[in-house]
């Protein structure tokens, strides 16, 4: 067991949900993602995503293809990641999941990559260009250094491998709240319920956090009776964007804790 | 590692290329598309209607012409050019567009979307589309745009929607992105048209199936005419649907082939579409194939003097043709591609695409003085009226 799988397993002990917060590393500035993460600390998230920038986010929306170009343009490259990683471990415990795509682990060296991810306190992986029928050395590679394969389900996905991606996944099974890229929406949809009820019906092994399109406190009281929790990612990266420099962390700590008490009452 | 997880089926490989990389949003989708195209591939009412949409709507079979006087250039040498450039809308990828539109029909979608780079393939796509009614939205990067402004034109006459796209580099890398995006979002009711061999599994193979025509009349027409096989196949490569369209039906056969990348401005620049020559095996756009890339594997912008060419990645199944050495992979500069255009111009009467101008330019290249009498087809994949303004820039 993992930081992650601990973290879930008490928060499921204690009736309560998860809060996972995003953030692109590296976004709006380097010296800004320690202190970042120290305010999504305090504001009461319970894991930590970085997000790993691609040249080429075809998953992602607007906001988070913006935050993950500004990151590059910061020259953030995923050894520098590690080492954020390793300065979060010298002050926080929280589960920290890295999210990047395929390329990026490929060209780093994939055993390389969850090597690293070992030594610097990483808990976790969510790749959302590899389904999961590309994913077993990956799967195996990971295993190897206890680091858990967060695989995605969306409406799309049938019951059967529903089923498929419960056996393996560890940590958790993220589900993409709708058809769609990641993106701050307006509102929760019908399809969204219909397919929440429907994985809770059949993932067994792990708790389903929901993911895409999750920005507000409303959004959090409507949603958490369906699942274990949230993931919010381009809400904050939004909220960023629109902060004074002076102002930024308070108001992502603020922000945080606004979505932890739209779970928590 | 010899463990294996024996639940997990990963398909759609060319040995260790291609695959599906891709949201999970898509996996039904895709798997959608591949039950249907499997059902179509042998369904001889769905090949009776391919064929004759091919032969009455696109003008095929598309001539194979005897290059004389290039010919002349060359000692001992017989060329003989493909003419897809007399296809309709001007290019090799209207049979594609047909094959895939009809099987959009097949799965009841309303909505087509496409990518294109030169907006050859979005025109293809726009126009059969017209053809057989369905909404059509074009994701096109905004320097494409600029720089092939007919094309646009020609497409929204037709009735399709363009979109720019002003992410990355704003060209075809980052329309294909944009129409991927669009595809998550609008998946039950949206085909998604793909232009060349690459992309997700079905794709590089039923793309392929839909161009290997090209071969198999190529086949059929050397055949008649020199009643022998050609010694070589040439034929240039950006995603390379027009060489594998040529090449599959050879690839059994004693026939040496050539595909021609795009140098631009020569391959220890940074300024070139060289992937196979300069590129390392990734994922971009759905499949594990050669990419132009850094060291922390972010895409590198790629340059061609030809809009069609212009792209950092390759279909898989070249990727694979490359590593196991049946086909040979070169280049060719901007300068050369140009050169080629004119000479087969005045040459001939016939004015080629700079895309298959690279595959043209190539011929000066290899060693064409045996003693025994060479065969050589070369695809002529799209004609160049779309390029005077790059042309007359130039």
């Amino acid at each position: 067991m993992n930081r992650l799988t601990t973290k879930l397993q008490s928060l499921q002990k204690e009736k309560r949900k998860a809060l996972s917060i995003f953030l692109t590393a590296g976004f709006p500035m380097m010296e800004k993602t320690i202190p970042l993460v120290k305010a999504i600390e305090k504001g009461g998230a319970d894991i930590l995503e970085l997000g790993i920038p691609f040249s080429d986010p075809l998953a992602d929306g607007p906001t988070i293809q913006f935050s993950s170009h500004v990151a590059l343009e910061n020259g953030i490259t995923l050894s520098k990641i590690f080492s954020i990683v390793k300065e979060i471990r010298t002050f926080s415990e929280k589960p920290i999941v890295l999210m990047g795509y395929m390329n990026s682990l490929l060209a780093f060296g994939s055993e390389k990559f969850f090597a690293s991810c070992f030594e610097c306190g990483v808990d976790g992986i969510i790749i959302p260009d590899l389904p999961i029928e590309e994913a077993e050395e990956i799967i195996l590679q990971a295993k190897e250094k206890n680091i858990a394969t967060i695989f995605l389900a969306s409406p799309t996905t049938t019951n059967e491998r529903l089923k498929l991606l419960d056996e393996h996944s560890t940590g958790f099974l993220y589900c993409v709240s709708i058809t769609g890229v990641t993106g701050a929406r307006k509102n929760i949809s019908s399809q969204t319920e219909k397919f929440l009820k429907r994985a809770k019906k059949i993932v067994k092994k792990n708790p389903l956090l929901v993911g895409f399109g999750i920005s507000t406190k409303k959004d959090a009281q409507q949603i958490k009776g369906l699942c274990d929790g949230i993931i919010v990612g381009s809400a904050l990266i939004n909220l960023i964007r629109e902060s004074k420099a002076r102002e930024m962390e308070k108001n992502v700590c603020n922000f945080v804790r606004e979505l932890r008490t739209g779970l928590d009452e | 590692m010899n463990k294996k997880l024996v639940t997990l089926n990963s398909k759609g490989h060319f040995g260790k290329f291609g695959g599906r990389f891709v949201p999970e949003t898509l996996i039904a989708a895709l798997d959608e598309l591949e039950i249907a195209y499997n059902k179509a591939k042998n369904d001889s009412s769905f090949q009776k209607e391919f064929r004759l949409h091919l032969k009455d709507f696109a003008g095929r079979p598309t001539p194979l012409y005897f290059a004389e006087r290039l010919s002349a250039k060359f000692r001992n040498t017989k060329i003989y050019l493909k003419r897809e450039d007399l296809c309709h809308t001007g290019a090799h990828k209207i049979n594609n567009t047909i094959g895939q539109i009809l099987l959009a029909k097949k799965l009841n979608k309303k909505r087509i979307i496409a990518e294109t780079g030169a907006g050859q393939h979005g025109v293809a796509t726009a126009t059969v589309a017209a053809k057989m009614g369905f909404d059509c939205v074009v994701y096109m990067g905004t320097k494409d745009m600029a720089r092939q402004e007919m094309n646009v034109k020609r497409m929204q006459l037709l009735g399709a929607e363009v979109r720019g796209v002003t992410s990355g580099t704003q060209t075809l890398k980052d329309a294909t992105n944009e129409a991927i995006r669009d595809w998550v979002a609008n998946v039950r009711d949206t085909f998604y048209v793909l232009g060349s061999v690459v992309g997700p599994h079905p794709y590089p193979m039923m793309v392929r199936d839909f161009q290997k025509i090209i071969g198999e009349e190529t086949r059929e027409q050397i055949l008649e005419k020199e009643n022998r096989l050609p010694d070589i196949l040439v034929a240039c490569v950006g995603g390379g649907s027009n060489s594998i369209g040529l090449f599959f039906p050879f690839l059994n056969d004693d026939v040496k082939m050539f595909g021609v990348e795009a140098a631009g401005l020569g391959i220890n620049t940074t300024q070139h579409a060289a992937t196979l020559t300069k590129g390392k095996p990734g994922v971009l756009h759905g499949s594990f194939s050669y990419l132009l890339q850094d060291d922390d594997g972010q895409i590198l912008p790629a340059h061609s003097i030809s809009a069609g060419l212009d792209y950092p990645g390759v279909g898989p199944e070249h990727s694979f043709l490359k590593e196991s050495g049946r086909v040979k992979y070169v280049s060719v500069t901007d300068d050369e591609a140009l050169n080629a255009l004119f000479e087969l111009t005045k040459l001939e009467g016939i004015f080629p695409a700079l895309e298959s101008s690279h595959a043209l330019a190539y011929l000066k290249k290899m060693k064409l003085n045996s003693k025994n009498e060479k065969i050589v087809v070369v695809n002529l994949s799209g004609r160049g009226e779309k390029d005077l303004p790059t042309i007359l820039r130039g």
